[in-house]
């Protein structure tokens, strides 16, 4: 199962974290800390495998942006890559092209999507096509309610 | 600003981009707390806010707490989000309590209620909303609360397959966090029968949960075992376009493959032929497929393909019968140690240690021992390096253990610091385990502690000693070796340990040749004493007074040693204890009595080697592969491991049967002896602890020993002083043999001191274990000069009950003293100059213990100031200088203790340019005679 998922970028700034294991928000930020300096200290040509603590750590980093899971021992290692790597094929398919600013921009729809391809730490969905399905009908409802904020989103918000 | 997608909130992303162009931290905080107290003030307003502003505020709040901020408000809003009839509302407000989860929080029936709402409704994507809620969150409220709704959406006929796939997901949260929440009976057969669904993405998802169902409960879910067999024969003779979207870059769904092959890695072999027949079967399909020219030239491709080998090699190893698949395993995995992936090299060498452990190709593994040592030595990767470090040691046995412990110690004097302190360890245990031949080991352990003397712990070189004591076929090549060792310009501090105790015992093997005679031995060791730690010099000690007894001709050079000084009066309890006793009882007690009170050590009691269970401590995650057999081996007395440095200063009586440093770990039938002995010469030897041992005056004149006990707890203390700075290391011993729990210690009034000193107390764990100790580092520096000393309370839960103690610091004014060399001439001129009445301070008392001039002396050396002597005209008068040091002034200070035998009576005299200063200086000293 996995533990947690975090995206940071090259600077060691943390752009999404989704824990599936509950620990209070200071270990959190000692967790992601600690690990930012790990992995940005390493090489390009590395392994992307680690052990830390009881622990495995498998990384990748997409342009400028790293990916980084921890899973138990029992869990595997090369499948847990191309989780990240379908999960990166999903982002870039829904925006164009994905790019660091849109997951920050759009912080929540990479929550949405993450939500669709793991849930509580097991794989859920590995078919690319019914996760955006899923997606898409998502959106979808939205559009069928009737757009707010006109006055907000021109000055007043 | 890129493109919103979807509803896209403009005020979010507008807000996003003013943080983004934020120059410095300062900046973004002060745009965040702007943000806030609007968002706040929108909250709290009178005009209701309509769903998108609250979803707009909900959202920046996330981003907010994202950014590492904390958010304390906003919940409620977010829970109303969630009974909005708006899909998209309803998302931001899920999505914020997934995030922000407070599981005991007032608001949880509220969220429950509306999951409820949720789960119940026809639309599938608010039914999925509610359980990825569920699902994050996971709370045993939750579980209770939907312990019904979710298995039977999972097993019902009419779900839908999106829905199913969350629910199985869901449901295993919920059995993560309740156990009981599982149905039993007939759910069963229906749970394990989603292994046959029609929908693949319904299989996975099932899998995971039904993985974790056998691991609690096996038996009841057996059936999977042949519901899975054919799942994964369908899925590997599938050709790739059969399962469409889940073939991943050419290989058929490789996650469910996975899934499947580790769920079989919960039971045996299959029972049934047919079954195990099929199985392997596929095993050997996946073998095969590994061997076939790759579809992509992707990296997906492979990675995919070798995940699904990997894992099939795993259950091969975890099934261990089948010769045939385990060498066609080690092949494959054999092929990966050249490969040009450093990650299929990583897992390689980590699966081959689990293949080495099989007897049916540990031999087959031994056939890549050159590959494996030049990964270790050419990796660029020291995760790698330490794989194969990990593979050398399982795959090391008595056939080729001679080259590898050679190999390991050879990389040793190159290896990184993070993984030298482990293969120490690793070494150590090899080398104990394979030796033959136990000159082998000595040489071993003595190069280990050569190379890498600095990561060679206490277990280590422990070890060495217990097995040449044990072993008297090569006590006399040890003696022979840690002599030559010990020439060597530069040995290390463990190297003399070893050499002197060892020496100590079976010097005499040696002393017949010339060159290494005793009085050479005694002068190579001693040669090296003042360059060692107090503990060093204490083990030394003891290693003199065994020469007495074995070599009579270097009995008076021994005794001038114990006479030094710096021994005789060292500052340090231990030494100073150890040299007077070993000079008392070389002077005193008859040769026969000597002789067998330094009688040669007995034989340690068999026992595992506790080198093990430390290598097994370092490495929680996975148990050393190298898995020692049941054999009999000598072992240290179980309380060595709590027995650091400190304590065994610090609390000499409890410990002494531990200590191996001790002369005090003595023959059994000889401990009598040794106690009476001592006994006569110093009827002060102290008393076994008291209920509660604690008197902080004794630490005036001392800076180490313990200073507080009582049934549960032992506290010691060791400090050094530098100017205005001091360092104390606490340790704290729990006594007893449960935990102690919520462990926490403060400075005692802190207002009180803080214009005096700073003090910094370090962190201390929560939880000290049985019989374990812990140490608490204390920095203090000293400002203003004070009276009295800091307290600190500590606090702790012993067996459900509170404890609090408070304990006063060794902290007084004068551990801040440096001493002052002066002659007689300005001593009077200073002394003149501070006549004074403010500045001087004068006390008259009757002395508590009977005058006696070297336990005055003693007293004054440790009290901080420097002792002048031949000064004042009455030699038994003592006359001492020495500056406080604080960090706003330096403080002169002059003393005179005249003592008045007829009367028992002492005068003390303080001078210094402070008046608090001499009054505290009186004041203290003065409760010392």
């Amino acid at each position: 199962m996995m533990q947690f998922m975090l995206l940071f970028s090259r600077q060691g700034k943390l752009r999404l974290q989704k824990w599936y294991v509950a620990h209070p928000d200071k270990i959190k930020k000692k967790i992601t800390r600690e690990l930012i300096a790990t992995i940005l200290a390493r090489k390009p040509k590395m392994c992307s495998f680690l052990e830390w603590k009881d622990l495995k750590i498998v990384y990748k980093r997409y342009a400028s942006l790293y990916f980084c899971c921890a899973i138990e021992q029992n869990d595997n290692e090369l499948l847990t890559l191309e989780i990240i790597h379908r999960y990166v094929e999903l982002l870039d398919k829904y925006f164009g092209s994905v790019c660091e600013l849109d997951i920050i921009f759009n912080f929540e729809k990479a929550y949405f999507i993450l939500d669709e391809l793991l849930l509580g730490g097991e794989i859920q969905e590995t078919s690319k096509k019914n996760v955006l399905k899923a997606i898409a009908a998502q959106d979808l409802l939205q559009e069928e309610e009737t757009p707010q904020g006109f006055f907000e989103d021109h000055g007043l918000g | 600003m890129p493109a919103v997608r979807g509803d896209g909130m403009r005020g979010l992303a507008v807000f996003i981009s003013d943080i983004r162009n934020c120059k410095s931290k300062e900046a973004e905080i002060k745009r965040i707390n702007k943000e806030l107290a609007n968002i706040r003030s929108k909250f709290k307003g009178d005009k209701t806010l309509d769903g998108y502003q609250k979803k707009k505020y909900v959202c920046k709040l996330l981003f907010i707490f994202l950014l590492g901020h904390d958010i304390d408000f906003g919940q409620m809003e977010a829970v109303n989000l969630l009974s909005s009839n708006k899909y998209s509302e309803k998302q931001i407000g899920y999505l914020f309590i997934s995030v922000l989860v407070n599981t005991n929080s007032d608001l949880i029936k509220l969220i429950i209620q509306s999951i409820k709402n949720d789960l119940s409704s026809r639309n599938p994507i608010h039914v999925n909303l509610a359980m990825q809620c569920i699902a994050n969150i996971g709370s045993a409220d939750m579980a209770e609360a939907f312990g019904y709704d979710i298995p039977k959406l999972l097993v019902s006929g009419d779900t839908m397959d999106v829905v199913k796939q969350s629910a199985a997901l869901c449901l295993l949260r919920l059995f993560r966090t309740s156990q009981e929440i599982i149905p039993g009976g007939e759910w069963t057969s229906r749970i394990v029968h989603l292994l046959n669904d029609q929908h693949l993405g319904v299989v996975t998802a099932a899998a995971s949960l039904i993985d974790a169902l056998v691991k609690r409960n096996p038996e009841e879910y057996k059936a999977c075992i042949s519901l899975a067999v054919s799942r994964l024969s369908r899925i590997v003779t599938a050709s790739y376009t059969d399962l469409q979207d889940y073939t991943y870059y050419f290989v058929p769904a490789p996650w469910l493959s996975v899934k499947l092959l580790r769920l079989l890695q919960n039971y045996t072999p299959p029972e049934d032929p047919g079954v195990r027949g099929r199985l392997n079967e596929c095993l050997e399909i996946i073998l095969n497929k590994a061997q076939e020219p790759p579809k992509s030239k992707k990296v997906q491709h492979s990675n995919a393909k070798n995940a699904v080998l990997f894992e099939a090699i795993s259950l091969i190893i975890h099934n261990d019968s089948e010769p045939n698949l385990l060498v066609r395993a080690c092949n494959q995995l054999g092929q990966f140690l050249s490969n040009r992936e450093t990650n299929l090299r990583y897992l390689a060498l980590e699966s081959m240690c689990l293949l080495a452990t099989s007897e049916f190709s540990h031999e087959a593994v031994k056939k890549h021992q050159e590959v494996v040592i030049l990964s270790m030595k050419m990796e660029k990767d020291v995760s790698v390096r330490q794989q194969a470090v990990d593979l050398l040691y399982a795959m090391c046995d008595k056939s080729n253990a001679e080259e590898i412990v050679q190999e390991m110690l050879n990389y040793l004097e190159t290896a990184d610091y993070s993984i030298r302190e482990e293969m120490v360890l690793k070494v150590a245990i090899l080398a104990e385990k394979y030796a033959s031949d136990y000159t082998w080991y000595v040489d071993v352990i003595l190069n280990l502690i050569r190379i890498a003397g600095d990561y060679v712990s206490e277990e280590v070189w422990y070890r060495v000693i217990q097995i040449v004591i044990n072993r008297d076929d090569v006590q006399g090549y040890a003696a022979k070796t840690v002599f030559e060792a010990l020439q060597a310009p530069a040995c290390h501090e463990n190297m003399v340990k070893v050499g002197g105790y060892i020496l100590g015992e079976f010097g005499n093997l040696i002393a017949g040749d010339q060159r290494s005679a005793p009085s050479v031995q005694f002068q190579l060791l001693h040669s090296k004493y003042h360059l060692c730690s107090p503990m060093t010099r204490a083990l030394l000690l003891s290693t003199y007074v065994k020469f007495v007894n074995l070599f009579p001709e270097v009995k008076s050079t021994v005794q001038d040693v114990f006479r030094q000084h710096s021994n005789l009066r060292s500052a340090d309890a231990e030494l100073q204890q150890r040299a007077s006793e070993y000079l008392q009882l070389s002077i005193l007690v008859s040769t026969d009595v000597l002789a067998t009170v330094l009688e040669e050590m007995p034989s340690f009691p068999e026992r595992e080697s506790s080198i093990l269970a430390v290598l097994k401590k370092k490495k929680p995650g996975r148990i050393p592969e190298n898995e020692i057999r049941e054999r009999k081996s000598p072992a240290p007395p179980s309380s060595y491991h709590q027995n650091s440095h400190a304590t065994a200063h610090v609390n000499d009586n409890k410990n002494s049967s531990a200590d191996l440093l001790g002369l005090s770990t003595p023959p059994a039938s000889n401990t009598g002896v040794l106690v009476d002995v001592l006994g006569d010469l110093y009827n002060s030897t102290p008393a076994p602890a008291a209920q509660t041992t604690y008197n902080p005056k004794k630490f005036i004149c001392k800076n180490n020993g313990v200073l507080f006990e009582n049934d549960l707890i032992q506290i010691g203390v060791k400090c050094e002083f530098r100017q205005n700075l001091g360092r104390l290391g606490l340790f704290y011993g729990n006594k007893t043999s449960y935990p102690l729990h919520n462990f926490v210690t403060a400075l005692s009034n802190p207002s009180d001191w803080i214009s005096k000193m700073n003090i910094q107390l370090k962190p201390v764990e929560p939880v000290l274990e049985a019989g374990a100790q812990i140490q608490q580092t204390v920095n203090a520096e000293c400002v203003e000069d004070y009276t009295d000393a800091p307290s600190i309370s500590i606090g702790f839960v012993y067996n459900n009950v509170p404890q609090k103690l408070s304990v006063k610091l060794p902290l007084t004014l004068n551990k801040f003293f440096e001493p002052t060399e002066m002659n007689g001439e300005s001593f009077f001129a200073r002394w003149k100059n501070l006549g004074s009445t403010s500045q001087k301070s004068q006390k008259i008392f009757q002395a508590s213990s009977p005058i006696d001039n070297d336990s005055a002396r003693t007293k004054l050396l440790g009290f901080g100031m420097q002792l002048l002597d031949g000064i004042d005209p009455n030699p038994d008068n003592f006359v001492c200088a020495g500056i406080i040091h604080t960090q706003t002034q330096q403080i002169g200070c002059l003393l005179r203790l005249e003592p008045n035998k007829q009367a028992q009576m002492y005068r003390l005299t303080v001078r210094s340019s402070k008046e608090s200063v001499s009054m505290e200086i009186c004041e203290l000293l003065a409760d010392q005679f």
